[in-house]
């Protein structure tokens, strides 16, 4: 009888460490989300703005490629970017499948259109580069065609999620094909690489002058930090509007200011 | 290993009654790859290169017509459910249906290959190269395949979409089997591409009938 009456043991070192595991939850991740966002805009701002300018202004004209390499100052961010957020996603989709943790679904949802985007652009400005520069739009070079595979991947993921009603088997589904990809991206790059170094097809050579001038260098680290920047805010935005979707029936959503009548 | 044996026999029986199902995906096969002299024209020199590529892409394309198959009719009358309740582990009755899928739609490729590859005017050692490259490598596409198919168990369009989350995948096993021919022919010897060619088999025998368990599972929920 006294046990049941006893007060819950108070734990004063509880209050003082942040419980990270209470923003898995949308409801508390929503509001954390839309504080985050603004500053990832201001930084993608601040870092494209000066990387922008040191590409264009201060980085000097390419001795054999003229003005043209300038191209890479957006193609190389977002090849990074295509890779690193795959990468990104698998990691949410692994998250969310092992804990059952509902967010992790979400975020990997939200990642993936911005991973296709950048894969696109990477193979767009690949293309304009390599017109000027090697003559063709297209070379079946390992890189690029990787590239175009990991296209592929994303576009699968983003279909499979789409053909599936239910979120939550969505999400476990889209997560187990992203694990499935993250283990065969490693083995398709080697594959294609060695396919081309036997083929001989192009006799183009993707290798680039061994050294780069400083501030093309910093010009393409400033671009790569506001690409960054850009692809963390816009999953926060995309989230965002995932966790409303799919939590419009919970109280706290119709509670929200912004969506109220 | 007896559960996994009776799988296989069942879903071999069950083919072999309706038998039209297996035998278009094996005339699909013979079409297409006759369809490439058709278009790009009989010069000999020219067949014999690209010989290799239409032949594993063929075989691509005919092992996805009956991967579909492999889940949807059990399930759709709860068969799979029962096997996921089933006190034997659901990964190897899996690898029952994998085998038989494998045996139902690769095996008559690899035996069919040799053949279309006169086709092509190659000569007997790059048709044995060929041939054996497609029996290692023709389980991988059943076995990355089945995760596919898991996947799209009872979702809208599924057909299409099976195609667009798994022939990313196949890259590498049509790189390293069109790949030993190639290198057959130029005189590198296939002995490398083969082996990469096992590795990937050995890989994909342990890590994808546990990936398609678990698809299964959450197809089942």
């Amino acid at each position: 009888m006294s046990t049941a009456l006893r007060s819950p043991p108070v734990m004063p070192m509880q209050d003082r460490v942040i419980h990270w595991f209470r923003f898995a939850s949308p409801a508390s991740f929503y509001p954390l989300a839309g504080k985050m966002m603004p500053w990832f805009w201001a930084l993608a701002a601040i870092f494209g703005a000066a990387g922008l300018y040191i590409s264009f202004f201060v980085a000097p004209t390419d001795a054999t490629q003229g003005e043209g390499y300038r191209i890479i100052f957006v193609h190389v961010p977002a090849s990074w970017l295509s890779m690193f957020i795959y990468m990104v996603m698998a990691a949410w989709a692994g998250i969310g499948l092992a804990l059952n943790a509902r967010l992790s679904g979400m975020m990997a949802q939200a990642l993936a259109p911005t991973g296709a985007l950048m894969a696109f652009l990477s193979l767009w400005t690949g293309a304009f580069w390599g017109k000027p520069m090697w003559g063709t739009w297209w070379v079946w070079d390992a890189r690029l065609t990787s590239e175009l595979i990991l296209f592929f991947l994303y576009l699968g993921f983003i279909a499979l999620q789409a053909a599936i009603d239910d979120p939550r088997r969505a999400d476990k589904a889209g997560a187990i094909l992203a694990l499935v990809g993250v283990v065969n991206v490693p083995i398709i790059y080697f594959s294609v690489k060695w396919w081309n170094t036997l083929h001989q097809g192009s006799s183009v050579s993707m290798t680039r002058a061994p050294s780069m001038a400083q501030t093309m260098l910093w010009g393409m680290l400033l671009m790569a930090l506001a690409f960054w920047m850009y692809s963390v805010a816009v999953a926060l935005k995309r989230v965002r509007t995932i966790i409303l979707e799919r939590e419009g029936h919970a109280e706290w959503v119709r509670n929200l200011p912004e969506v109220k009548p | 290993m007896k559960a996994l044996l009776a799988v296989t026999r069942r879903d071999l029986l069950l083919a072999m009654r309706r038998k039209s199902e297996v035998l278009t995906a094996l005339f699909f096969f013979v079409i297409v790859t006759s369809l490439f002299p058709l278009g790009i024209g009989p010069e000999p020199a020219l067949l014999r290169k690209i010989a290799p590529g239409v032949l594993w892409v063929g075989a691509l394309l005919a092992t996805m017509l009956g991967l579909q198959r492999m889940f949807a009719a059990d399930h759709a009358d709860g068969t799979l459910e029962q096997m996921a309740l089933s006190p034997t582990p659901l990964a190897l009755l899996v690898g029952g249906k994998n085998l038989a899928h494998w045996l139902v739609s690769g095996l008559p490729l690899v035996v069919l290959a040799p053949l279309l590859g006169l086709q092509f005017d190659l000569d007997a050692g790059s048709l044995a190269v060929l041939t054996l490259g497609l029996l290692i490598g023709t389980p991988v596409l059943s076995l990355l395949g089945a995760i596919g198919a898991a996947l799209t168990l009872g979702v809208r369009g599924g057909g299409v979409l099976l195609s667009l989350l798994v022939l990313p995948l196949f890259i590498p096993t049509l790189i390293f089997g069109a790949g030993a021919v190639h290198a057959h022919q130029s005189g590198l010897g296939a002995t490398g591409h083969l082996s990469l060619l096992a590795a990937l088999l050995a890989l994909s025998l342990f890590f994808a009938p546990w990936a398609t368990t678990a698809a299964l599972r959450i197809a089942l929920e």
